[in-house]
């Protein structure tokens, strides 16, 4: 069922396409080509109440709503997963207001909304991918007035984020920040690619893809074009250095992939597995087989495509 | 086991209909109605406008029926569907002068034009449980009393009184008189200005409200009030069409207004003269509009040049926290899953406790030869 | 003046989509500067607009944003057609303006005459759209920056000689600064403040 009709019949009320109406798109695309325009900078907007609660991706829905159009094929992922809760959420929206067609495969879809994750699969030249973002401003744990980190961009001060950082090495050997790692743009603005593992961080260096952000609640939107610097801020003696696992994933032994962690039983039962879903079943599909994947089959927890 | 989340789509829908069956309850008890909701939780139903921003009594009794009488969940049904409504244009301004009073009171004067005007008001009724109203079908109500004397056709604002002898801060708008701030299609900057305060505060969470002026009055922000005027009643919205260049009158909104009087020192330029603390609310809702005035006069510190020490008095503070749709979004958003972040906090706690039992078990084995010499 | 000098042209027939249409190609132009891109011919521009000027504006003008217009054009079907269709303010000073039009063989107005943005707000900046003879067969400008792998080279002609001192101008004062869109015909090509000027042969 759709729920938008472009040219109303005058009988009965109905939603524009992709929810949003035409003037509130126009604000944001502006804001967006600002935001391509100075790589890393947070450009504020006249966010819109949506029908999804703030801090469950009205931002990235915003963004992709302004957008999507009918040659589009969209992708919405949650922890990394299509199947989340959320992303099917989300994905049911756009099918219902913008008649989207979707898709799970990571090379077929033109938007790819993502809260947490960027997929495992290199990301392609004409691919979109657009961040939900619940706090777009890296400095804000470290100065809670948003009139002072304004001027700390502005003025390029990032000094207080290498102390802070530095202090993590001090006391723990390490940065101790795991996700939404800070990130330097084009040599410019410090930028939080939001709450994505710092495991992902390296793939938005150069990527060939354009990288939209949207924080709904925060009224912030901000961008990072294909082939752009994004580096990971660290140290000379400390590189920055991403996660890692002991084991590969127990379903499709993907030894380079963010893995999940399973509690399969109260003996101290792990069970480690691709965080990215589709990737997973791909290698599967291809014949790659992890350890325990007999076993998850035989329960029907997953389909074992190598099995007749 | 492994718990493989296929079938989300399935399990979305189920928790609709489960949300309609806790919605409705025992089917044995007849369902509320929308309109008994709008004339009997009228108080309920005031709240919801403010916090939603929109002044529709019969959608805002929708909301909270269909919310379970949730008014967080309420204003922001009322806020999704409000935001696609196309605009108009602005009314013309509203002028609480001339509101029909349905309750006003003073704690400045003992008496003035107009009198004390107490109204519905629970505020002498020593919330004693009035037990026969558990009977499905009351007795007979015993009318009203009718006023033995109608109100007076005057009613002037207890501001405006001081204003004429020059002791009342003046509200003027700003140079030029440009259209307000709005910050329902605008994205906020700071220092904010008074109208985007004002606006804020006007859909800002009740009990938030509250608890700010409440902590201006214990000392957490330098305010002495008196309660000038509290007035309630309706109050005509008129509006001006382009193409008829005369206001028409729309219909009557209920309001209450909430107009503070406080202490000010003055400055070398300006003799001394009170300050004013201003709160607007839709509905009857004065413990809104009264707290809203309590924050509105402490977050003008800045242009008093008063220390804004206190989170009364910090515009930034105010206008981002008191958002309870924003609020509650995003602290229930932790309930969504965040577990590939826990897994990158897990993988480096440890690590990091490996690597620090390694490195004192290094130590020990240096340590040992060196005590045996 | 005849009748129909004050006819005002059709918009767009289809809004919603052909809007969407030509942003997505806007949105590719500015985050991969130097690369052409079809805004298609879904109107038929008024009298001293590129057909991609109009539809840009159509797409992204409304009455939250000034145009500035050269006086010939403000005053003219143009700034007629961009009224009605956008409801846009037409503004004198270059400063004031959300997007501008300019003639890019003119040697006025130059672009540091629109608003930069300041360094806490750089959005805050003019879009202008240069409006030139051709986006190739000029002297090769070879750009470098975000959005660019490698380098990437351009030859746009019918610009004034100072032009490309100008944009280097522009990219010097960064993150401040305008965002340019060469337009012609139906195509535009962007030079977003971020795009250096590496050579030009």
């Amino acid at each position: 069922m759709t729920v938008h009709q472009s040219i109303s019949d005058e009988t009965r009320p109905a939603y524009n396409y992709a929810y949003l109406d035409e003037q509130t798109k126009r604000m944001i695309r502006r804001a967006l080509l600002k935001a391509v325009a100075i790589p890393g900078y947070q450009v504020p907007f006249g966010s819109r109440e949506m029908p999804l609660a703030r801090g469950w991706g009205t931002g990235g829905i915003q963004v992709t709503a302004a957008i999507i159009g009918p040659d589009d094929t969209l992708k919405v992922i949650d922890q990394g997963a299509d199947d989340t809760t959320n992303a099917v959420s989300i994905r049911r929206f756009f099918e219902r207001t913008a008649d989207a067609r979707t898709t799970e495969a990571t090379d077929e879809a033109t938007i790819i909304q993502t809260r947490h994750r960027i997929p495992e699969a290199p990301l392609k030249a004409g691919q979109i991918m657009v961040y939900q973002v619940p706090q777009p401003e890296p400095l804000r744990k470290l100065e809670p007035h948003e009139a002072e980190t304004r001027k700390m961009h502005a003025w390029a001060e990032y000094g207080l984020m290498q102390v802070k950082l530095y202090e993590n090495i001090a006391r723990f050997g390490e940065v101790t920040t795991t996700y939404d790692y800070p990130v330097m743009v084009n040599g410019r603005y410090v930028m939080a690619p939001s709450p994505i593992p710092k495991f992902d961080n390296p793939k938005m260096q150069m990527s060939p893809a354009l990288q939209l952000f949207g924080a709904g609640r925060e009224k912030r939107i901000y961008a990072v074009p294909p082939h752009t610097s994004v580096r990971s801020l660290d140290f000379d003696d400390h590189p920055f250095r991403i996660q890692s696992w002991e084991q590969p994933c127990a379903l499709c032994g993907a030894a380079d992939s963010y893995l999940d962690e399973v509690v399969i039983d109260d003996q101290g039962g792990r069970m480690f597995v691709c965080s990215d879903s589709h990737h997973c079943e791909t290698r599967r599909a291809e014949g790659h087989r992890g350890a325990m994947l007999a076993d998850a089959s035989a329960l029907h927890l997953v389909e074992d495509e190598a099995k007749p | 086991m492994y718990v493989a989340v296929k079938g989300g789509e399935a399990a979305i829908l189920a928790t609709h209909d489960l949300v309609a069956e806790a919605r409705r309850g025992d089917e044995n008890v007849p369902e509320l109605g929308v309109a008994q909701i709008r004339e009997q939780m009228g108080l309920a139903c005031g709240r919801v406008m403010n916090e939603g921003s929109l002044y529709d009594p019969d959608l805002a009794a929708l909301a909270l029926k269909q919310a379970q009488g949730d008014a967080i969940e309420a204003a922001f049904l009322m806020r999704a569907y409000r935001t696609t409504l196309p605009r108009f244009g602005s009314s013309e301004p509203l002028d609480t002068a001339k509101m029909s009073i349905r309750r006003r009171v003073s704690a400045t004067y003992k008496d003035l034009p107009g009198g004390q005007v107490l109204g519905p008001t629970y505020d002498y009724t020593h919330r004693l449980f009035d037990f026969t109203l558990m009977d499905q079908a009351a007795p007979a109500e015993s009318p009203a009393r009718p006023a033995t004397q109608p109100l007076d056709a005057s009613m002037p604002r207890v501001p405006d009184i001081l204003g004429a002898e020059g002791l009342m801060e003046e509200e003027a708008p700003p140079a030029g008189d440009p259209r307000p701030f709005d910050l329902t299609r605008e994205p906020v900057t700071f220092p904010a200005d008074r109208d985007v305060r004002l606006q804020a505060m006007a859909r800002g969470d009740e009990g938030f409200m509250l608890g700010l002026g409440y902590s201006v009055q214990r000392g957490y922000g330098n305010s002495h009030p008196f309660v000038g005027e509290v007035r309630v009643g309706e109050v005509a919205v008129e509006y001006v069409p382009e193409e008829l260049g005369f206001a028409v009158d729309l219909g009557d909104v209920t309001l209450t207004e909430c107009q503070m009087v406080n202490q000010f020192a003055g400055s070398k330029e300006v003799p001394p003269q009170f300050t004013r603390g201003y709160g607007l609310s839709f509905g009857h809702s004065e413990r809104k509009a009264m707290s809203m005035s309590l924050v509105d006069r402490a977050l003008k510190a800045r242009e008093f040049g008063e220390a804004a020490t206190y989170p009364a008095q910090q515009d930034e503070f105010v206008l981002y926290h008191s958002d309870n749709v924003e609020a509650a979004g995003f602290v229930e958003h932790l309930k969504l899953p965040h577990y590939v972040d826990f897994q990158g906090e897990l993988e480096l706690i440890r690590r990091i406790r490996k690597e620090r039992e390694q490195r004192l078990a290094d130590q020990q084995s240096e340590a040992l030869p060196e005590a045996a010499e | 003046m005849t009748p129909n000098d004050t006819l005002i042209g059709a918009g767009f027939a289809d809004p919603v989509f052909q809007s969407q249409g030509a942003f997505r190609a806007l949105l590719a132009a500015l985050s991969e500067p130097g690369l052409a891109c079809d805004l298609g011919d879904a109107v038929v521009p008024p009298a001293g607009l590129e057909p991609a000027t109009a539809v840009a504006l159509l797409t992204l003008a409304d009455y939250e944003t000034p145009i500035w217009l050269p006086a010939a054009l403000r005053d003219g079907p143009a700034g007629a057609w961009l009224r009605f269709h956008c409801g846009a303010a037409l503004v004198d000073d270059p400063a004031k303006a959300a997007f501008a039009v300019i003639d890019g063989a003119a040697t006025e107005p130059k672009l540091a005459a629109f608003n930069a943005g300041d360094d806490q707000f750089p959005d805050r900046s003019t879009t202008v759209l240069v409006q030139c003879a051709g986006l190739d067969g000029g002297e090769a400008v070879t750009l470098e920056g975000p959005g660019i792998a490698g380098q990437r080279s351009i030859a746009p002609t019918g610009l004034r000689p100072a032009f490309w001192a100008e944009v280097e101008d522009n990219a010097a004062v960064y993150p401040l600064g305008v965002d340019v869109l060469l337009v012609h015909g139906a195509q535009v090509l962007g030079l977003p403040r971020s795009t250096q000027i590496v050579e030009i042969r």
